[in-house]
């Protein structure tokens, strides 16, 4: 495991720059257990101060330091994000993994619903349900109703490498040896179903994100609660832009993009991780 | 010709399959919360004053009626259906007493023109410069184009519409940052209108475009370097077939095809992008309208472009479907 992780470091540059900008992240987060002031509480520091040694990203009109109010953000968004990635994608290997394993009818009917959420654009249906739930509306209503949402595209994925594993020679001979469906499943599938799984988590975290990180910018969440969309909303409700106040706002976009950046280029090293065949030719071995 | 009748058919049942979903969808959603439109709007019209016992009775029953959320659930769905099917979705609050769906029809054609443009932008150069960079894998101005494309592809449409809004409306304001045309101009196929519209459409089209291009470019790149280690690629190029002729004959037409499929399948995230960028630069589309209606607390207005999005983007996908077999000839004969 660590060796593996070593030559990817070596010969890998977006897993080598994916790691490091999710190290910093990561470690922006972490912070946040260490912030001397509650995340919370307005007016505890002096306003609109540019940044200085005192507060290395500033202060905001609302007489929150910048910095720590960050490591909040980043630690709660974060935290959405891997919540709705790890329960979406019990749906997604649920649904894709018995579509694929079963065929037939059972599939033509789940992928029917499968494409209908594909198709669908989720937003404004997102829209709606704050519309309707205005102030019953948090965090963890929010990370269950995305996960309902977010699972379609990688269930279909799971379906087509189930769908060629099982015409595979091992499954006919789990089968003769009477295992059940459910034991040839996990135990003979899924382990090569996992890895791929996990490279769509990323991109499904960095999906989740952007949803809440624009939901939020538009006040449709819990605006008390800081997360990187939500100090946006506050920096443009106080016209943190006309008012000068740049600090506010530039460093939670900053560090969101840097975010979303260092998740998919761990996703696509993931992806060619996967493939031994750009491996091999990243390393110079030929191949395509 | 038979057989395509049959395939039309089938993506007409799943077209019809999506708008029963997602129109059960707000359904469900509006009415199983725990936040009855019509009473919230009550409150809200009784915190100003007015206070008769008899009267918010009468407009209890008329919200109601308006709103279809008296009566039993099941019944409530039908009438919903009824409302849905004749695009009736009472008058706007926000703008009484305009018809919600009289609101839609100025909003939509600007959604339409603007989305329909950038798709089609992102699409066609995303997939040329992925198929030429899946061909020429060593060419360095390529590369490079490569690294700058996917590094805008991963950020979210907010993102970059935020940060072009910064730039051009903050540090170098030469483009309009707002609204969809001049509003001093008049209405009307002239030069000078058309090119204000042309003008204010740069900023949002921008942000759709950079963010759209890298999954295409991506997609075919991948896919191009697929196809050109295929036997008849080989055969075609030891036969002197010129690479002019190769590339797009040969290698890009033949990868085009699961691309045609992922634009059907990416639609509906094109279109959540697009109502976030016309929010940011107040485009006269439907996504300002939706998020401006979500401010008003206007029901009808919300309920009707949600529905209208959800119909337009599937009427969409089903007209890619069934253009499919142009460019898989395979699907006709089947």
């Amino acid at each position: 495991m660590l060796k593996t992780l070593r030559d990817l470091f070596r010969y890998n540059r977006e897993f080598a720059i994916g790691s490091m900008l999710m190290a910093v992240i990561l470690g922006m987060a972490a912070l946040s257990a260490f912030s001397p002031y509650p995340p919370a509480n307005i007016y505890v520091v002096p306003p609109d101060m540019p940044p200085s040694w005192a507060h290395p990203f500033g202060t905001n009109s609302r007489g929150q330091d910048v910095f720590w109010q960050l490591t909040f953000a980043m630690r709660n968004t974060l935290l959405f994000g891997f919540a709705v990635a790890f329960l979406s994608r019990l749906l997604s290997l649920l649904i894709g993994l018995v579509a694929g394993y079963q065929g037939g009818l059972t599939d033509r009917v789940l992928m029917s619903i499968n494409d209908t959420f594909i198709v669908i654009p989720l937003f404004p249906l997102l829209i709606l349900f704050y519309f309707v739930m205005r102030d019953y509306m948090n965090w963890v209503l929010l990370t269950l109703v995305i996960a309902c949402l977010g699972w379609a595209y990688d269930a279909r994925l799971i379906r087509s490498i189930m769908m060629s594993l099982k015409t595979r020679e091992f499954t006919q001979t789990s089968v003769f040896s009477g295992m059940k469906m459910h034991e040839i499943v996990v135990r003979e599938h899924l382990p090569y179903v996992l890895p791929i799984v996990f490279s769509t988590t990323l991109n499904n975290i960095n999906w989740s994100i952007g949803l809440e990180v624009t939901l939020s910018v538009l006040g449709f969440t819990d605006i008390n609660r800081p997360t990187v969309g939500t100090m946006i909303f506050w920096a443009n409700q106080h016209s943190a832009m006309v008012a000068g106040v740049w600090w506010w706002f530039v460093f939670p976009t900053a560090f969101i993009t840097l975010t979303f950046i260092a998740l998919f280029l761990l996703a696509v090293s993931m992806n060619e991780y996967i493939d031994p065949r750009s491996r091999l030719a990243r390393m110079g071995m030929g191949g395509a | 010709m038979r057989s395509y009748g049959i395939y039309v058919l089938t993506r007409f049942a799943q077209f019809l399959l999506v708008v029963f979903i997602g129109i059960s969808l707000t359904f469900f959603i509006t009415h199983l919360s725990p936040i009855d439109p019509v009473e919230q709007m009550i409150a809200g019209m009784t915190a100003m004053g007015q206070s008769d016992p008899e009267a918010v009775s009468l407009m209890r029953t008329a919200l109601q009626e308006l709103y279809g959320t008296g009566g039993p659930l099941i019944e409530q769905y039908f009438t919903y259906w009824g409302r849905i099917l004749s695009a009736d979705f009472g008058p706007s609050l926000s703008s009484f007493p305009t018809p919600v769906s009289v609101l839609i029809g100025r909003a939509l054609p600007w959604t339409i023109g603007l989305l329909a443009t950038c798709t089609v932008i992102s699409w066609v150069f995303g997939n040329l410069l992925g198929g030429l960079a899946g061909y020429f894998r060593e060419n360095r101005m390529l590369k490079l184009a490569g690294v700058i494309i996917m590094g805008f592809h991963p950020v979210p449409y907010y993102i970059i519409a935020f940060v072009l809004l910064i730039i051009f409306g903050l540090m170098w304001p030469i483009l309009p940052t707002s609204g969809g045309a001049a509003a001093n101009l008049p209405r009307g196929w002239n030069a000078e209108y058309l090119i204000s519209v042309l003008r204010h459409s740069i900023l949002p089209a921008a942000s759709i475009i950079l963010v759209g291009l890298g999954g295409w470019f991506m997609g075919m790149r991948a896919l191009v370097s697929n196809v050109i280690t295929e036997d008849y690629v080989t055969y075609a190029e030891l036969g002197g077939v010129k690479r002019s002729r190769i590339l797009p004959f040969y290698v890009i037409r033949n990868a085009l095809v699961p691309q045609v499929t992922g634009l059907a399948m990416s639609l509906g995230a094109i279109f959540n992008g697009a109502i976030i960028v016309e929010f940011v630069f107040s485009y006269p589309g439907l996504g300002r309208l939706l998020i401006s209606a979500v401010y008003a607390g206007d029901y009808g207005l919300v309920l009707g472009v949600t529905t209208i999005s959800i119909v337009a983007v599937s009427a969409a996908v089903f007209l890619i479907d069934i253009l499919y077999p142009v460019f898989d000839p395979r699907v006709k004969l089947a």
